[in-house]
């Protein structure tokens, strides 16, 4: 390789790596911006903010789902496999929202530590399948707890 | 060079001549368009009427076979402009900056094809058009890239300065690919994690899987064409006043 190239080549590997870097020290420092949600554990230990609106992520728990009144709200806890959350909500939910199916809550914490939420966001896996497959998955055993999102 | 034979240099070198190249391409092209045909009616045939509906989302997932082709290709394009970029500005070859700039509007246009079809699906699934979360965001920045990328060049008259410009804006973007890929899995993302491009078993099922990988196929080679297309407008541009084009223009006024 000639000269000339050789020095553009380095020189051009050395910005990259060096834009690299600043990137992963950037997003190294927002991390906690970055996240889209609060699992049920950081709201429980008291990580999550006290009196502002935070979004609350995990999995429905199944025959948690309940309707209080004979309104539009509806009552049901949350779960990352470690801690559970209460959840109350009173609007239309999501086509995908159902027991032991991920969601994405936005609200705020109530002084009794339940979770009122504004939004309900359904939160899709990436499991695709015919439903003759998810029945036939189903019936040795009831789907396993999987990840936490 | 090292490690590569000497029949691929060969080849490279008469590549990058941009009268093979005009030449070469032109007679390409029927079969890529063969090609593509080839593998897009079977994709989307298979996609949108063979798969069968799933277990949740009913017939809705379909759009994946648009969003998510499409979402790789606004990755793979990005890639392709930075290496070509790179090459531009360490070799000084023409032809490599001509198909990084030639890419730049094709992959916006995938990258903004993945956006909409996303947020299309995200209404009914999520209950949303949008959100900021890391991959919708980050997705979104790739769009303002590519959008940079051809304003910057649009806005430099002298076509050689304006590649070099435009590469080190390529190359420094990159950074941004290993962000988009890897959004889902550093933060907590509204947006699925990975079903196919994982290194355990896709978690899609087989007759799911076979016309989504067609698509993809189906979508590279459509990238190829159309950058094809787009390269040798710029390529017979930029050398208007050599001799092959001089040629090029005086048979076609004889014909």
């Amino acid at each position: 390789m000639k000269p000339a190239r050789k020095q553009r080549l380095i020189l051009i590997t050395l910005m990259v790596i060096g834009a690299g870097i600043a990137t992963a020290f950037a997003l190294k420092s927002f991390n906690d911006n970055l996240m889209y949600f609060f699992p049920p554990t950081d709201v429980v230990d008291g990580k999550a903010p006290k009196d502002a609106l935070f979004r609350l992520g995990g999995m429905v728990i199944k025959g948690s789902v309940e309707r209080p009144g004979d309104g539009m709200m509806v009552r049901f806890k949350l779960t990352d496999f470690k801690k559970e959350v209460t959840v109350e909500y009173t609007g239309i939910l999501p086509d995908l929202f159902r027991e032991g199916q991920g969601i994405v809550a936005h609200g705020r914490l109530s002084p009794q530590g339940v979770f009122i939420a504004e939004e309900v966001l359904a939160k899709h896996d990436e499991n695709y399948m015919p439903p003759e497959v998810a029945g036939s998955l189903k019936k040795p055993e009831a789907p396993s707890a999987g990840k936490a999102q | 060079m090292f490690l590569v034979p000497d029949a691929v240099v060969r080849f490279f070198h008469r590549m990058a001549s941009p009268p093979h190249f005009y030449a070469f391409t032109e007679k390409l092209m029927p079969w890529l368009t063969g090609l593509f045909l080839l593998l897009i009616v079977p994709g989307l045939y298979g996609g949108l009427y063979l798969a069968p509906a799933d277990y949740q989302q009913g017939d809705s997932y379909r759009i994946i076979y648009i969003h998510v082709p499409a979402a790789w290709m606004s990755l793979f394009i990005y890639v392709v402009m930075a290496v070509t970029g790179g090459i531009g500005l360490i070799w000084r070859i023409k032809l490599a900056e001509v198909v990084m700039i030639s890419s730049a509007s094709v992959g916006a246009s995938f990258t903004f094809i993945a956006l909409v079809t996303g947020s299309l699906w995200g209404k009914p699934m999520w209950g949303t058009w949008w959100v900021w979360d890391a991959r919708l965001t980050s997705e979104l920045i790739l769009l303002f890239l590519y959008l940079g990328v051809i304003g910057l060049y649009g806005a430099i008259d002298d076509k050689r300065t304006a590649s070099k410009a435009v590469a080190i804006l390529a190359l420094v973007g990159v950074v941004n690919i290993p962000i988009i890929h890897y959004s889902v899995e550093w933060w907590n993302t509204l947006h699925q994690g990975p079903t196919v491009t994982k290194m355990d078993k896709p978690s899609i099922h087989v007759s799911m899987l076979v016309p989504l990988l067609l698509m993809a196929l189906a979508f590279k080679v459509y990238y190829i064409i159309a950058m094809i297309l787009r390269a040798r407008v710029e390529l017979v541009q930029r050398e208007r006043n050599s001799q092959w084009v001089k040629s090029l223009i005086a048979e076609e006024v004889v014909e």
